[in-house]
């Protein structure tokens, strides 16, 4: 098993290599001279040039591409040009804010989404599973962005009741702070509620008509004990592997959700970013996403060893 | 199939009647029947398919130029005589910019996928069938894609290519390659040591023969899933970049487009955004559905 975890986090090294190369490569393909951006349309020709050799613009690609690589490994992605700060620190200074709508949003995802997946499946077929499954199936389908213009023009423009941008601030109370998490968290929860839901009805459905269910409903165990402990345990591997992709694509999604209601996280700092030709910015911050999404599949993987005995890595044969 | 009644009239005994069973479970069996007896993927054809023709003759059904600008129109209510949809703030008819509108997202998501899938099968191939380090090369240069945000790839590869339909087309088709070449890969790992595929090499077919005449077929079933239920997605991440306004560059309507335009009216006129994403939400909601049924009926197995 610790073999196996090793040899997960041995194989995931190469790939983050590969992730900052092509970053590397692609930042400094984007159209534009972050020399001009930060001196502006008028700079004479010498400002520009010495703001190059200030950011290092003037060295080889080569060298510009080793001196980074050198400074990922210790831990140095940089200093933003525009801001003139670390990236790690802006990251760090961005990362809670994303963090408190995606955590939150997926929380509430699975909460609502392995309730109506269950309910669904012990009523299958029913009205109640009809509707949930229907819904389940816009929610695949919705254009999160499309959703939170719409939810902005109902609650915030026609009723008025929500505030339409930006983030609270503790300061002037908890409702404050909420009131501005309500519709991002509703916008970035759509999705993964509907994947959740339609993921759990469909393992439960399985698990609900095997022997060992059966088995437990003749020795006359109480049925919420059946379904709530043990059917929904074994339902659970299918869940984690969505719960690891959804929670790696809530950052897809906070970036667009960010750029609607104007949410001061990671996503509206990568959109401006990528404006400014922040090279360093850019190149941090998507590493760090990538980063974050290599552990994350990681975790996914030790999880599902650790909840699904079926699965033995150890003694992995064959195809 | 007349000839078979007459046939089977005349002589209903013995090897005839033997055919016709053989030949009514065969029908039953077909990949278009099975299809047919699935509700939700026939509700998820329709859709594609009112789609596609609105799409392609989106000439002859638009009342009006969608790009005729009528300033003292602007913003006439949807149900308006005239106007079933409304104008925009150009007073331009909305119907007729989301009729070609349609053309536009059916061309970059079916365009996407193509180019994702054309690439990504291609090396999915190379790499399963050559495996070694061939392979460990291909398959990590993939991951290394696909653990970037798919839409963040895109946003960084339009910043890189500029605006434009076919620049949108090949970062949506880029960013599909990763996923594609994963799943061939997989088919062909399964496939590529079975009996007749040795057969095949001890016979002296040609590897290039191998993988397009007997190996590629196999595959092929998990391919047109995969891609039904991308084209769904790509019309997703198509609206998604013309809404952060690095897509389709104006005038030219997009379902995406159109939905940015109606970001910025959203006060005055919130039917606009409204009607181009409900548009967005029906065809992608038909693709998933016809996506969903094909696997069914494909591949059983695969059914989550």
């Amino acid at each position: 098993m610790l073999k196996t975890i090793l040899r997960r986090i041995l194989q995931s090294i190469p790939t983050l290599f590969i992730v900052i190369t092509i970053t590397f490569v692609l930042t400094r393909m984007i159209p534009g001279n972050p020399a001009i951006t930060i001196l502006g349309p008028q700079a004479s020709a010498q400002d520009i040039a010495e703001m190059e050799i200030k950011l290092g613009l003037d060295k080889s690609k080569l060298e510009q591409y080793a001196g980074y690589m050198i400074g990922v490994l210790h831990g140095d992605f940089g200093t933003s040009y525009v801001y003139n700060r670390p990236v790690t620190s802006l990251i760090a200074e961005r990362i809670p804010n994303t963090l408190m709508i995606t955590l939150t949003s997926l929380a509430i995802a699975i909460v609502i989404g392995v309730g109506i997946g269950v309910l669904s499946a012990l009523k299958q077929y029913s009205i109640l599973d009809y509707i949930f499954m229907i819904l389940a199936l816009v929610g695949v389908s919705m254009p999160i962005f499309w959703l939170g213009l719409m939810l902005v023009n109902l609650f915030s423009v026609q009723l008025g009741w929500l505030p339409a941008l930006g983030m609270g601030s503790m300061n002037k109370g908890l409702w404050d702070v909420i009131s501005h998490m309500i519709l991002p968290c509703f916008c970035l929860a759509t999705i993964p509620t509907a994947t959740f839901a339609r993921i759990t009805r469909s393992s439960m459905l399985e698990v609900i008509h095997s022997d060992s269910i059966k088995a437990l409903r003749a020795r006359g165990i109480k049925e919420s004990h059946i379904i709530w402990k043990h059917a929904l345990k074994n339902a659970l591997p299918p869940i984690v592997t969505v719960l690891g992709l959804q929670l790696a694509s809530a950052f897809t999604g906070a970036i667009l959700t960010e750029s609607i209601f104007s949410w001061p996280g990671m996503g509206t700092m990568i959109v401006s970013a990528i404006d400014n030709r922040d090279y360093m910015l850019i190149q941090g911050t998507v590493l760090f996403i990538a980063v974050v999404f290599v552990i994350v599949n990681l975790l996914v993987d030790i999880v599902y060893m650790l909840i699904n005995p079926r699965v033995s890595y150890d003694s992995k044969g064959g195809n | 199939m007349a000839d078979a009644k007459n046939m089977a009239a005349g002589d209903a005994l013995g090897m005839d009647a033997q055919a016709q069973m053989l030949k009514k479970e065969r029908r039953a069996n077909n990949v278009w029947n099975k299809l047919k007896r699935n509700k939700t993927a026939m509700i998820g054809l329709v859709i594609v398919v009112v789609m596609v023709f609105i799409a392609v003759f989106a000439p002859f059904l638009a009342p009006y130029d969608p790009n005729e600008i009528h300033p003292l129109d602007s913003f006439i209510k949807p149900f308006s005589e005239g106007h079933l949809f409304g104008t925009d703030q150009f007073g331009r008819d909305l119907l007729s910019r989301i009729i070609y509108g349609a053309r536009i997202s059916l061309i970059v998501a079916v365009g996407g996928t193509f180019v994702g899938g054309f690439v990504g099968v291609l090396l999915g191939l190379i790499a399963g069938y050559m495996g070694g380090i061939v392979d460990s090369v291909i398959m990590r240069i993939m991951d290394g894609f696909l653990a970037f945000p798919f839409v963040l790839l895109s946003i960084i590869l339009m910043t890189v290519l500029g605006e434009g339909l076919i620049n949108v087309i090949i970062a949506i088709g880029i960013g599909n390659i990763p996923s594609f070449a994963r799943v061939v890969r997989g088919e062909v790992h399964i496939v590529k040591n079975e009996e007749y595929c040795n057969a095949c090499r001890v016979i002296g077919v040609s590897n290039v023969r191998l993988l397009f005449t007997h190996i590629l077929p196999n595959a092929i079933s998990p391919i047109i899933v995969y891609a039904t239920l991308n084209v769904a997605s790509a019309i997703i991440s198509e609206a998604a970049l013309s809404f952060l306004g690095l897509g389709i560059p104006a005038p030219t309507a997009s379902w995406g487009s159109i939905l940015r335009e109606g970001k910025s009216s959203l006060m005055t006129a919130p039917f606009v955004a409204t009607i181009s994403g409900i548009f967005i939400l029906i065809t992608v909601l038909g693709f998933n559905l016809l996506g969903d049924g094909v696997r069914d009926v494909l591949d059983p197995k695969m059914k989550q």
